[in-house]
């Protein structure tokens, strides 16, 4: 598995041919890139991401383990940024290998669940000089609840 | 005695106004723990005015607040996780 937590900027495209399979037995890759949006009626002008650097890494590693056990997947590759980004700029992206493309659909889905509610980051979005922490979701927390974990 | 850190996060480090500190304690749970903090002046109090919008995790695992604590815990309290 590959996972980055990182200060700069990363290329998706470039991530994506990085990890296309080395093994004959791989029939799908499937990714997911999130993005920082600006709303229309009410624009951000940055977002800053803090983590929590001791756990970070460790967390995500303990996800990718969980999906591994749970899906018959091959390698996965989660890139998660930090620090200052701009709108449209890409955040993180999730990338995951299997025989069949109903698991890495699955796992793919279950990992963006799982770090969005347990992984240490956290949003603060910034109009002018006036920041506001983003609001952990209800929606977030349920959606990962769906998949029984603990 | 315990000697734990205390790590915080997001706006609970803003309304405490620092990342990180050491602590000797009696607390052998984090809810004692945060009942101490609290004690430690109106910050502490507004930091952890609702505990149903912090998470806790010890030497960096997330867990309750029922949760033990014993010496050279890393404690840390953070809000609902917003990455992705």
């Amino acid at each position: 598995m590959t996972v980055s937590i990182q200060e700069n900027p990363f290329d998706v495209g470039v991530e994506l041919n990085k990890f296309s399979p080395k093994i004959p037995d791989v029939g799908a890759v499937v990714s997911f890139t999130g993005i920082v949006r600006s709303e229309t009626e009410d624009p951000i002008d940055r977002l800053v991401i803090e983590h929590y650097p001791k756990m970070t890494e460790r967390a995500i590693q303990e996800m990718i383990i969980s999906a591994q056990k749970r899906w018959n997947i091959g390698d996965c590759l989660i890139i998660h940024r930090f620090g200052e980004l701009f709108p449209s700029e890409s955040i993180m992206m999730v990338a995951v290998q299997s025989r069949h493309r109903f698991e890495a659909f699955e796992a793919a889905r279950f990992l963006m669940d799982y770090l969005k509610s347990r992984a240490p980051f956290w949003k603060k979005e910034f109009r002018g000089k006036k920041g506001r922490w983003v609001e952990g979701k209800a929606e977030d927390e349920a959606e990962f609840q769906k998949w029984n974990c603990k | 005695m315990n000697r734990i850190d205390v790590m915080y996060f997001a706006w609970v480090r803003e309304r405490i106004g620092l990342p990180k500190e050491s602590r000797f304690t009696e607390a052998a749970t984090v809810n004692e723990l945060v009942d101490e903090l609290r004690g430690q002046g109106p910050e502490y109090v507004l930091a952890f005015s609702d505990l149903s919008s912090i998470r806790v995790a010890v030497d960096q695992e997330l867990v309750n607040l029922e949760s033990e604590i014993s010496n050279g815990n890393e404690v840390a309290f953070f809000p609902l996780m917003t990455g992705g």
